[in-house]
């Protein structure tokens, strides 16, 4: 890991907690004349910060995802990165989702390493750094949990191992910005919670920023600093928590006061914004 | 025996069970060998003919395989290009559709006044018939990429084309392999058919010849000789699909 680490000060302009690193200023999306998919957004996630969305399904949190990584540009307001207004796809950020949607001809190390065939400025390196950026894919593998799995194919691995690696694959071209899409939601729940253990780990050590969009509400609480409530399409933030909860924080918290009474009242006001049902 | 031999040689008993029941047929209501022969017969006249038959079936594998060469490069050219783009897939598709749908039969006789008659024309309507399956999988397979990996690559800032060379190329392998199964069956019938109107040599001119002077063992031989050429290369595909990309039959081990 601190080889890894190491490497990524060089790349990195800055380090350390830059404040505001991700800004949202009154920033709506329309995909077509149907309406807003999210509105209204304005909010700011600091350098190292991890914050959670939750809300109920179709609320925009994926729009989020699309609109902070640049994948697509706000109809109204705007979004800035590392003090830059973001105009196309954001190379510094890494992506997970519900599928690990790894590529089966590729080993998994071959899976790991995908990026950095494309990315620059590694693309370039790529053929000549080759033995380097493996040992990086192997240390980072390792540290998920997947070493001796390197040459076995995806389709050899189990749901919760495939995630693993697409976090890795996620992760291998050190991004500032880790964006999740509901990474976890396939799993079964010990594997889950064994995973963001796994992430909690990973975060601990390297502090890049993460954007974790889920439906679980014990796990937005037992990883992230700050939790943001949306609301059903058009999806706003209705509102942000800060999670004080001492770290590292060990799985034991969430069965523990007040994490528990923190996720009820979480819950507690999704069902009210979903329309009081229970 | 267990399960697993029993399977292997189950395709063997049945073509054994074909024949017998076809020549008993043939022996019972004693149905002239000029209308229709049994598979004494058929054997007979292939071993009787048999230089004259490898000579028309050489033509016919070339011609075919020429075709069907023309085929994958253009199928996969045109499949690439069209499944490349959604609007070029949404315009070119109804138009290869309708295409398709024109019997290649009804090629031959431009074929004709455009090449003569001969082995261009069988080469063509081989082409013609074949590549429509390989542009329609090759376009499929790179056109049904999941949107969230694709969203992963261009993040990294990957161009259209490096997520189609890195992944939607070799993701589409399979359903090429796959067609290419189909494609070569199709080949030799646009190869036969050809010859069967616009040729004096291949195993459609063979059997037309020998159909029109009532020598029906000699046709059946023909018929014979193409469905193995067929069949043979059927298996190759196959094999060649299995071994390039076991990734996709993982289920079938």
């Amino acid at each position: 890991m601190i080889d890894v680490m190491n490497d990524a000060s060089e790349t990195r302009k800055v380090t350390g907690g830059v404040r505001d690193f991700v800004v949202f200023d009154d920033v709506s999306l329309a995909y077509d004349e149907s309406g807003n998919a999210i509105e209204d957004i304005s909010l700011s996630i600091d350098e190292g910060e991890f914050v959670a969305f939750v809300g109920p399904s179709g609320c925009g949190k994926s729009t989020f995802m699309k609109l902070c990584t640049g994948l697509h540009a706000p109809t109204r307001g705007s979004v800035r990165v590392d003090g830059e207004p973001v105009t196309g796809p954001l190379k510094i950020t890494g992506m997970a989702f519900q599928n690990a949607n790894l590529l089966p001809w590729r080993t998994t190390l071959d899976n790991v390493l995908l990026p950095l065939e494309i990315v620059k400025p590694y693309r370039s390196q790529f053929r000549r750094r080759k033995a380097e950026f493996q040992e990086r894919a192997r240390t980072l593998l390792r540290t998920v949990g997947l070493e001796g799995y390197e040459d076995q194919y995806p389709w050899q691995l189990s749901g919760g191992m495939q995630q693993r690696a697409s976090i890795c694959r996620a992760l291998i071209h050190e991004p500032r910005l880790l964006m999740l899409d509901e990474p976890f939601g396939a799993l079964d729940a010990f594997t889950r919670e064994e995973l963001w253990c796994v992430l909690r780990d990973l975060w601990e050590a390297q502090r890049f920023t993460v954007v974790l969009v889920t439906h679980d509400l014990r796990e937005a609480a037992f990883l992230a600093d700050t939790v943001y409530v949306m609301s059903r399409r058009p999806g706003r933030i209705v509102e942000k928590r800060s999670i004080d909860l001492p770290r590292p924080r060990e799985l034991e918290v969430t069965y523990e006061e007040p994490f528990t009474h923190l996720v009820h009242e979480l819950r507690a006001q999704i069902g009210e914004i979903r329309g009081g049902k229970p | 025996m267990n399960a697993r031999q029993r399977e292997r040689i189950a395709p063997w008993v049945a073509v054994i069970v074909l024949v017998v029941a076809w020549e008993g047929i043939v022996r019972a209501f004693s149905v002239p060998e000029f209308l229709f022969p049994g598979p004494l017969a058929t054997a007979r006249a292939l071993v009787d003919y048999a230089g004259p038959i490898a000579i028309h079936s050489w033509q016919t594998f070339w011609t075919t395989m020429a075709g069907f060469g023309i085929g994958v490069v253009v199928g996969l050219a045109l499949g690439f290009i069209v499944g490349s783009s959604r609007f070029l897939y949404q315009a070119c598709y109804p138009l290869l559709v309708g295409f398709n749908a024109i019997p290649k039969v009804a090629f031959v006789p431009i074929l004709v006044v455009w090449f003569g008659i001969g082995s261009v024309p069988a080469i063509l309507t081989a082409f013609l018939i074949c590549f429509f399956p390989i542009v329609v999988n090759v376009a499929t397979g790179l056109a049904t990429l999941e949107p969230e990996l694709e969203d992963v690559l261009r993040v990294l800032g990957a161009k259209r084309i490096d997520v189609l060379l890195k992944v939607g190329l070799p993701r589409s392998l399979p359903y090429f392999f796959a067609s290419l199964k189909v494609a070569i069956t199709l080949a030799f019938v646009g190869a036969v058919v050809s010859e069967t109107v616009a040729s004096n040599q291949g195993i459609g001119y063979l059997m037309m010849s020998a159909g029109s002077q009532m020598r029906m063992p000699l046709v059946f031989a023909g018929l014979v000789v193409i469905s193995a050429m067929a069949m043979v290369m059927y298996e190759f595909f196959s094999f060649l699909e299995k071994r390039l990309t076991g990734w996709a039959h993982r289920g079938q081990r």
